[in-house]
């Protein structure tokens, strides 16, 4: 808290950072945002699990979609983990002690840079997927299965869309040396969406049959 | 020194929590109007059927559906929420920890100005071709899933983009009540010593938070089973019309404490400021609606027990449903103990709010009937229900909004409201919206069934039409009683008598910051030396004992 | 309050009647209660020149009490109700008859209700099977079983004099009973909103006597049936005469 100062006279009116349990605001924030996606991702999974086990010929239907697309995806969601993870590293994490601002800055910028590619490449692989599949017949027309797929992965992929353009902005804020404390916010959520994946993945590429 | 603001950047992009606060507040009285005209239409036709409507004309059926649907999600999504909970958590919950504004100004504004588009999205659903949706608040499928049941196309999609967009500005509050209230406290003020409205607004939006996810799911399904005929909810193509309604109450019930929550601390804060009284068994209200939040997620199915669900599923939620009644007897118990001792002074403030205690106990009560499996077989969908949930929203929306309103006005604005126009307000106000809901009970229990346009098509009811007479010239007398309540309003913003920092005497932090609070709201950082509610301390000369006061 | 029900004719209303009189009672004096302490109050503590008000917390046990006790016996008035009426939801949506008197099939469509009768020989599928629209005659205290569904969205079968709701979801049938006891013609209802003609989606239930019923069921009967009928027990008692 600053000192008992008259009004505050930013007039752009950036409040300062706060803690609380050493967790700083942005965290908290983000953490509750993503309090909120869980539930949105665990009610439509949810509702996946209740028809799948309703509906034991998914199986087979599952067996249509591009299980390589899903795997070489994995492995890129993954990987632009990582590469976040090297970005908070030496931006704020313990990499960055010894490095000047411009180093951390600058480090971090490109490794934002590269999960970006990264998450491109997710994107444009998704699409040559969907093109795939739905030329092959396989549109919602032919069984809730396709409609649950198009919509859950959609529904994902728009989520990684948005974490590409937060992290833009990020990039750009680097590239300024500014408000590198967002390059946490970005990363957790894009750990969340990895992490949305990873549950999407043997539910709707790999041909897993419920036992019913 | 600080640059000087626009009119533009002061009040309307601004990122002060106070101006969203006042934003929020002054865009649902406004739609508050729109949902009351839309009431004033419907009643008007149940009284007098298929007679014209002076201010709108002969009613037709399937407007009929859309006037019951847009006043229902109007009054829900767009006056309770953005006033109770929006309004005034964002208008008085960084005051009241003491922080400067919330922890994050711009997402606030942006919250605001999504609620903006989401409301404008709303009411362009009534100028499209076909008009609003009318297939209930509610929205279930296959009704709503395909516009060839309903013959509207338009008017449903956007009901649900308004709908998302309006969670989205919920959540994005949300986020910043929590963030605000956990790091943003000034130093001394303890989670024990935040007053209860703080507590309220922040578990409604903890509620909100877990609850909404799974109907945002739900309702983008919708949205592709209505655009794309995916058939989520379609039988015919393998989906179940029964999930969307486990998704929509899921958030549904909850959604009941989100508003309810918000309207009880406002109604503490109040109670205890006019009785010059503590707070009855703080902690004790603190933990039981943390216990009523953590049920509230367990009792939906009892908007279902009728519908098709296995009914022998129906008997836990029964049993969930009156069990939740319990925290809810505690807390009302202990407000109304909260008087035990008292002096109490019978502002408008304090009649506003000791009404939404005598009102909603009745709204409390009758929910018995609904929750028990047994009678809800009867009672589900008729007049009983929404008599019932009326008694409860009613002095929950209104009751309370007109308490805290007349309350806080001249912290907002620096000025009083008049009391002797606030008095008539309220004597007219508490007392016609008894004649409005109260006869709706008895037609609900002779059988009157819901959204039905003309109940005098029915045989069984045919002799119980005066009965909707009595409710309808009750709501003209309601709705004209707000005449003088909006006159006061801004004939006291501009002209009422000029208020001091701390008007009423109270203790809690925002009645420490200027009357009106500046940008930044307190002169000196406060420091919290107490709970909010020693009132009457013994042994001291004044009979209040503000929380920034050292022992 | 509960005096303003329509006059009930199933068996198990009386049971829902019990049920809704008792639990009003009990609400009703609750609510009274905390009315009479609340006003009580009001008037005791309004205020008075030159007093003060207590410093009462209700943070000590001591204090809280008079709040959680009344709660407690809120809570064993609210287990009380849910244990006194569980029962009677068993007995009319769990325990269904098995040896039914009658089964109607019941099909909601927007705004009619369709009903399906198994005719002279009591079964469906076969030629002697007949419709009506939205009106239902059943005999008097018979065991009636419905089997309801619905053609397009979802309606609710909704017969007040009976007690009876239940909704009919498409894609879905769903069964359900009820027995009247009392001759006459009542109102059918759809409870559940849909679409612009919900309001007007009505019926009407008619209790005849054993003998009308049976009257009326052969009236109703096709031509074509009767004959064949009358044709197939003409030759079951020539076969008999062999």
């Amino acid at each position: 808290m600053s000192s008992s100062s008259i009004l505050n006279t930013n007039p752009t009116h950036e409040v300062e950072q706060t803690t609380c349990l050493n967790v700083p605001n942005h965290r908290w924030g983000m953490w509750w945002f993503l309090g909120g996606e869980v539930a949105v991702f665990g009610g439509i999974l949810a509702v996946f699990i209740l028809f799948r086990l309703r509906n034991p010929e998914w199986a087979q239907e599952a067996a249509h979609t591009l299980t390589w697309v899903g795997s070489v995806n994995t492995v890129i969601l993954l990987t632009s983990s990582l590469t976040m993870i090297l970005a908070h590293h030496f931006v704020t994490g313990g990499g960055a002690q010894g490095l000047t601002l411009e180093q951390r800055a600058s480090k971090g910028a490109l490794f934002i840079l590269l999960t970006n590619l990264l998450g491109i490449s997710f994107v444009s692989l998704k699409i040559y997927g969907y093109t795939h599949e739905w030329h092959a017949g396989y549109t919602p027309e032919r069984s809730l299965f396709w409609g649950f797929y198009y919509f859950m992965t959609g529904l994902h992929a728009l989520h990684l869309i948005a974490g590409l353009v937060a992290n833009s902005v990020v990039w750009v804020n680097l590239m300024k040396k500014r408000n590198l404390q967002r390059v946490e916010s970005v990363g957790i959520y894009w750990h969340f969406v990895d992490l949305v994946w990873i549950y999407l993945f043997p539910l709707l590429y790999l041909e897993v049959s419920s036992g019913g | 020194m600080s640059k000087k603001q626009s009119f533009l950047t002061k009040y309307i992009f601004s990122q002060d929590h106070k101006v969203v606060g006042v934003q929020y507040m002054i865009l649902g009285l406004l739609m508050a109007l729109v949902g009351g005209y839309l009431a004033y239409v419907f009643r008007y036709q149940l009284a007098y059927p298929n007679q014209s409507i002076p201010g709108y004309g002969v009613l037709e059926a399937d407007k009929y559906n859309s006037a019951v649907t847009m006043h229902g999600t109007i009054m829900v999504f767009w006056v309770a929420m953005p006033i109770l909970l929006s309004g005034f958590g964002n208008y008085l919950l960084p005051l009241m920890v003491g922080a400067k504004d919330m922890a994050f100004p711009k997402l606030n504004m942006l919250s605001f100005w999504v609620f903006f588009v989401s409301a404008l999205t709303l009411i362009s659903s009534f100028f499209v071709p076909e008009g609003a949706v009318g297939g209930g608040w509610t929205t279930y499928p296959p009704l709503m899933a395909n516009p060839g049941f309903t013959g509207v196309g338009w008017g449903a999609p956007l009901w649900i983009l308004a709908v998302a967009l309006e969670f989205a500005s919920m959540l994005m509050s949300g986020i910043n009540f929590l963030t605000t209230t956990i790091t943003m406290r000034a130093k001394g003020m303890t989670f024990f010593r935040m007053p209860l409205f703080v507590w309220m607004a922040n578990v409604a939006s903890l509620i909100f938070m877990f609850s909404v996810g799974p109907l945002i799911a739900g309702a983008l399904m919708l949205l592709a089973d209505q655009l794309f005929a995916v058939g989520f909810f379609l039988p015919e193509k393998g989906g179940d019309p029964l999930l969307f309604q486990h998704l929509f109450w899921f958030f549904g019930h909850p959604e009941v404490y989100v508003l309810l929550l918000p309207a009880l601390g406002i109604v503490a804060e109040i109670i205890t400021v006019f009785s010059r009284k503590s707070i009855f068994g703080y902690k004790m209200i603190i933990y039981s609606v943390l216990v009523a939040g953590v049920l509230s997620f367990l009792v939906w199915a009892h908007h279902q027990f009728v519908s098709g669900i296995d009914p022998r599923i129906a008997a836990p939620f029964g049993l969930t449903t009156i069990l939740i009644s319990v925290p809810f007897a505690i807390t009302m118990f202990a407000y109304i103990a909260s008087l035990w001792g008292g002096q109490v002074r019978f502002s408008t403030a304090m009649l506003f709010a000791i009404s939404m205690i005598v009102e909603f106990l009745l709204g409390g009560v009758t929910g018995i009937l609904n929750g028990a499996t047994a009678s809800d077989i009867y009672m589900h969908d008729t007049y009983f229900v929404v008599a019932h949930f009326h008694y409860t929203l009613f002095p929950i929306v209104f009751l309370t909004s007109f308490a805290g309103i007349y309350f806080w006005f001249p912290k907002i604005f620096g000025r009083f409201m008049n009391e002797t126009w606030g008095k008539i307000h309220f004597w007219i106000t508490a007392i016609s919206a008894n004649f409005v809901f109260l006869p709706l009970f008895f037609v609900g229990i002779a059988g009157n069934h819901r959204r039905i346009y003309d109940p005098s098509l029915f045989e069984h009811l045919k002799d119980f039409q005066y009965l909707h007479v009595i409710s309808t010239i009750g709501l003209f007398v309601l709705i004209g009683a707000q005449v003088p309540f909006i006159l006061n309003f801004f004939i006291s913003m501009f002209k009422g008598k000029k208020a001091t920092e701390n008007p009423w005497e109270a203790n809690t932090l925002e009645w420490q910051a200027p009357s009106p609070p500046g940008h930044g709201n307190f002169i000196t950082d406060p420091v919290v030396h107490r709970w909010p509610y020693d009132y009457s301390l013994e042994n001291t000369e004044k009979d209040w004992c503000p929380q920034t006061e050292a022992i | 309050m509960m005096n303003w029900l329509p006059e009930n004719v199933s068996t198990y209303g009386t049971d829902m009647d019990a049920v809704m009189h008792s639990i009003w009672n009990i609400v009703f004096v609750w609510f009274l209660l905390a009315e009479a302490v609340l006003f009580y109050f009001l008037i005791r503590y309004r205020k008075k020149k030159g007093q003060r008000a207590k410093y009462k917390t209700g943070n000590s046990l001591k204090e809280m009490s008079w709040v959680l006790i009344p709660a407690a016996i809120v809570l064993m008035f609210d287990l009380g109700i849910d244990f006194y009426q569980n029962p009677v939801w068993k007995k009319v949506k769990i325990d269904i008859p098995q040896d039914p008197d009658l089964v109607v099939k019941i099909e909601g469509q927007q705004f009619v209700w369709n009903m399906t009768y198994p005719g002279l020989d009591n079964k469906f599928g076969t030629i002697d099977d007949f419709k009506t629209t939205s009106q239902l005659y059943v005999p008097i205290n018979k065991k009636v079983v419905f089997e309801l569904s619905s053609k397009d969205v979802i309606h609710s079968f909704w017969v007040p004099n009976l007690r009876l709701k239940q909704d009919a979801v498409p894609g879905r049938v769903i069964k359900g009973w009820f027995e009247a006891v009392k001759n006459g013609t009542y109102s059918i209802g759809c409870a559940e909103l849909c679409g612009s003609g919900h309001g007007m989606m009505r019926g009407q239930l008619h209790v005849l006597s054993d003998k009308e019923y049976q009257d009326w069921v052969y009236k109703k009967t096709p031509k074509k049936a009767k004959k064949a009928l009358e044709a197939a027990a003409d030759s079951q008692q020539e076969n008999s005469h062999e």
